[in-house]
């Protein structure tokens, strides 16, 4: 009973929240909804079970993926006003094909039953002593193994993608090169020459032109 | 086997003047042509004295052509005395014009390729007096017509004369629709095209009959038409002669050769040769009596006002051609090859005695602006003098024994066809003399209307261009009178034997029958031609200024040839151009250049408006995508 | 598990639908459209979640672990070029972006 409730309540926060984020003026007001949508989504994963899923949700989504996009809709100067602008024009469009995917959704689910053989054929049943998080880490780091690497490689390339496109040479002060400085011969830097009395030693060839 | 060697040499004289040039040399290879067809003419006249003395050889089979079913033409060389005597004439006419154009042509540029082909011109011209059979005979015909138009166009920088030869050759084709139409009638027919077995099957196919438009027409009456359609294009004959005086755009060698004594022999030689064809085709017969006598006719009275030298002497290269004509169309073909052999000797005398007046005169070709030359020139008179006197049929030139010989056949034959013949003979004999003594008289006499610099330049041909001059000289004088027992006269049927088919109601025994008065006319005609010549100028030169001014239109009207080519370009010409602009700029241009092109311009199109769907906006394509994916969705459930 | 799994369901769905939405609304702020690409993975994560539950099957949460890793990359991705692009351009509005235009 209380599950039931808590669910309708969560479940209609995280909807509210999605409608905020899509017709929020503000785009900060509208990533401040998105975090709300991700926090209760997460609580809707609690409450099918999925516990590591939902702080995952939590830390990942919330924490970096939420946050990166606050940073980023505060470091670009746009005029949020003249940004609004156009939204009614596009609205009965966009809502037809929402209904259409509505009802087409709708459809498919009502005329789904489970296959008589679906409890038979899972993969990999629950184990029901075990912690959901070591459930999941038994299945990542054996069946899973090369995927999980392969995400792990998918977020190195995001990183170092992201760095290189975003990166900025800036003029900085001149540094000191120490292999450079230990690369100089003297035959670079000297020259000996004669000196005859009093006429003083004669200048090199590409010294004369500055004088 | 001499027949095998006269007809080949100019082939290979041919080939070593054209193609060896480079490697060996101008001058040998000119001397190299000429050397061929003095072999050529030796081995003719060899194999001729030889049939006259053992007799005739039969055919002498070469190489096998075509084998198709009961279609089986070869290459083989007929034998007998029609061909032998053409083979004889045409190697010594021709080795005597290769001599003289040495000589007139030496200042040219070009000069191996002038005898390449005038040696190729003989090699066709004796393939086709020696054909066997239709389609060799074919392929003689129209190898002198291509040589004869690399010949007209020979100075091609100038664009008359290339269009002269595109006149020759396209006129010649008009002919030769007609023929080779007959050519096929008559395979069809006979299923065969071998002269001998068309001869022996002819009295088959007498009653044989075509059923056309509602009527029925006789079958050989409609080859024979056809293949006189062929001649009479070959020979210049009227409605297919515009292209004879124009031909002169050539060099004059190539007009005494190709369009004198050869090349517009041939349709005559085509006539005589199918003779037995004919014989049995009687309606065609008086066509070709009415063509020839119409042709000599009216070429007699546009020669009598024209200018340019050449022109006259063409004009009466297709008069006279009439007058063959008319006597195989009365049925006395050895008449008809007796002129034609004469003629072979005197008009290649008066175009070559032409070209040594034009080398002398500093390539001028109008009379106007001659005269005086008699002093100058004297070789050259005398020689022009026998051509014009044997053309004007003055005895004892050989011209007056066969025309004679042809105006006493057609009195002779006396049907309403022959006498229209007869008439158009004697007034065209008189034509005839007129224009020759007036081309004469005004070339030669009086005084020189030409303008200074050319009077001082006025020389004797050299040696090498009067040598041929003298050769044909004797033959104008002594060809009528030598040949005449054998060509025609009690002799003829032992002299031609098989070769050409006389019937017995043929005016060819009764040619010296006619009453004194009509004996005598065509002399008389001639006689009162060169009179009138002679009054006209030499005695008072004012008179012809004032006839033209006085008959204006008639004079026009001869000027311009009866206004044939005016008629010919509205009718013909100007139809035929339109036709081929329209069909180059709506058919090539817009329909067959359109496919291509405008698939071309349809593919930028479609591109450039379907680059108008890449409008770079991410919102449009995520919408795009999206409703993309709602539709595929959609289709999914609905086949589901 | 004691809610029924058409609860969950419903509600993923409509939280996608709602995601859908919000692509198709925001053309001036692609912000807001990043965002809702995220509410629209998180409905994606529901579902799994509400299955794995369902059913008692592990796979389901081990890959929304792997959708959680993908967002997570993409998101960052996605908004350092985000900031790139307003560094050259100097604004977000969804319909200025037409580099590509052909």
């Amino acid at each position: 009973m209380i599950v039931n409730l808590a669910f309708y309540l969560f479940s209609f926060i995280l909807l509210a929240s999605a409608v905020m984020v899509v017709s929020s003026r503000n785009p900060v007001h509208a990533v401040l909804f998105l975090i709300l949508a991700f926090v209760n989504a997460a609580i809707l994963f609690l409450l099918a079970g999925a516990e590591f899923l939902a702080f995952i949700l939590a830390i990942v989504y919330v924490g970096a993926v939420a946050v990166l996009f606050l940073f980023v809709v505060m470091m670009l100067d746009v005029d949020f006003v003249a940004l609004r602008e156009g939204f009614q024009r596009y609205a009965p469009i966009g809502a037809l094909v929402a209904l259409v995917l509505l009802v087409e959704l709708a459809m498919v689910f009502a005329g789904w039953v489970i296959a008589p053989g679906a409890q038979s054929a899972r993969l990999f049943p629950t184990p029901a002593d075990v912690t959901n998080t070591v459930a999941i880490g038994s299945l990542i780091y054996t069946n899973y193994l090369v995927l999980f690497q392969l995400s792990g490689v998918i977020l190195l390339v995001a990183m170092i993608g992201a760095i290189v496109l975003t990166h900025r040479e800036r003029k900085r002060a001149k540094t000191q090169n120490i292999s450079l400085q230990h690369a100089r011969v003297p035959a670079d830097t000297l020259v000996m020459v004669r000196a005859e009395l009093g006429a003083g030693a004669p200048l090199p060839d590409h010294e004369k032109e500055t004088l | 086997m001499f027949t095998l060697i006269a007809v080949l040499a100019p082939l290979v004289g041919a080939i070593l003047a054209g193609i060896a040039r480079p490697f060996i040399g101008k001058n040998l290879a000119i001397g190299a042509s000429i050397l061929f067809m003095v072999v050529s003419a030796i081995a003719g006249v060899t194999t001729l004295v030889s049939a006259l003395q053992v007799g005739i050889a039969a055919p002498l089979h070469v190489l096998n052509w075509i084998s198709v079913a009961s279609f089986t033409p070869d290459w083989s060389l007929r034998q007998d005395m029609l061909s032998l005597i053409m083979v004889a004439m045409v190697s010594v006419v021709s080795t005597l014009i290769h001599i003289y154009s040495a000589g007139y042509m030496a200042h040219d540029k070009t000069v191996p390729r002038f005898f390449a082909y005038l040696s190729l011109f003989t090699f066709a011209m004796l393939m086709l007096v020696t054909a066997n059979n239709l389609l060799q005979l074919f392929f003689g015909w129209e190898g002198v017509g291509l040589v004869s138009y690399l010949l007209i166009g020979y100075w091609y920088e100038r664009p008359s004369a290339n269009a002269a030869a595109i006149k020759a050759f396209i006129v010649n084709r008009v002919g030769d629709l007609g023929f080779a139409v007959g050519i096929a009638l008559t395979y069809f027919v006979f299923h065969t095209i071998s002269f001998d077995g068309i001869f022996a099957a002819v009295a088959a196919h007498t009653g044989d009959r075509y059923s056309l438009f509602g009527t029925s027409f006789p079958v050989l009456e409609v080859i024979a038409i056809l293949l006189f359609i062929g001649a009479m294009g070959k020979s210049a004959q009227i409605f297919l002669h515009t292209w004879l005086a124009d031909a002169m755009e050539g060099p004059t060698p190539v007009s005494a050769l190709i369009h004198a004594a050869t090349m517009v022999a041939a349709g005559v030689f085509m006539i005589v040769r199918m003779s037995p064809v004919l014989n049995a085709a009687p309606v065609a017969l008086e066509f070709v009596t009415v063509i020839g006598a119409t042709t000599a006719l009216f070429a007699g009275t546009v020669g009598c006002v024209q200018n340019d030298i050449k022109r006259i002497i063409a004009y009466s290269t297709c008069s006279q051609l009439g007058y063959m004509f008319l006597a195989a169309g009365l049925g006395a073909y050895p008449v008809a090859m007796f002129h034609l052999i004469n003629h072979a000797f005197f008009k290649a005398l008066l175009f070559l005695a032409a070209g040594s007046v034009i080398h002398a005169m500093s390539d001028e070709q109008d009379i106007r602006l001659m005269g005086g030359l008699a002093r100058k020139l004297p070789v050259t008179w005398l020689m022009m003098l026998f051509g014009s006197l044997a053309l004007a049929g003055i005895p004892p030139f050989s011209g007056y024994y066969s025309k004679d010989a042809i105006l006493g056949a057609a009195f002779a034959a006396h049907t309403p066809v022959a006498m229209y013949g007869w008439f158009c003979g004697v007034f065209t004999a008189g034509l005839t003399a007129f224009y020759v003594s007036r081309l004469f008289f005004l070339t030669f006499h009086g005084t020189s209307r030409a303008p200074k610099h050319v009077q001082e330049h006025v020389h004797e041909s050299p040696l090498v261009m009067l040598l041929p001059l003298v050769v044909l000289a004797f033959g104008a004088l002594g060809s009528g009178y030598l040949l005449k027992y054998d060509f025609i006269g009690g002799g003829f049927a032992a002299f031609w034997g098989n070769s050409i088919q006389v019937l017995s109601t043929s005016p060819m025994g009764l040619l010296d029958s006619a009453p004194a008065w009509a004996a005598m006319a065509p002399l008389a005609a001639a006689i009162i031609g060169i009179a009138v010549a002679i009054t006209f100028y030499i005695l008072a030169p004012s008179l012809p200024g004032a006839l033209s001014q006085t008959f204006g239109g008639l004079y026009r009207f001869l000027l311009n040839k009866w206004y044939f080519d005016e008629i010919y370009d509205a009718l013909l010409v100007r139809p035929a151009l339109r036709l081929a602009k329209f069909a180059w700029r709506f058919g090539d241009e817009q329909v067959i250049d359109g496919v291509p092109n405008g698939l071309a311009a349809l593919t930028a199109d479609a591109s450039t408006q379907t680059v108008k769907l890449q409008t770079g906006s991410i919102a449009l394509y995520a919408f795009i995508m999206l409703i993309g994916l709602l539709a595929f969705l959609s289709l999914l459930l609905w086949v589901r | 598990m004691l809610i029924p799994l058409s609860h969950y369901l419903f509600v993923a769905g409509l939280l996608l639908v709602i995601g859908v939405f919000g692509i198709f609304m925001n053309r001036k702020n692609i912000i807001i459209i990043m965002m809702s690409i995220e509410l629209i993975l998180l409905a994606a994560n529901l579902n799994f979640v509400a299955f794995s539950g369902a059913l008692h099957d592990m796979v389901g949460q081990v890959f929304t672990m792997f959708v959680l890793t993908v967002a997570a990359a993409e998101s960052a991705i996605g908004l350092a070029i985000l900031v790139i692009y307003f560094r050259n351009r100097g604004s977000i509005e969804v319909e200025d972006v037409t580099l590509m235009k052909g």
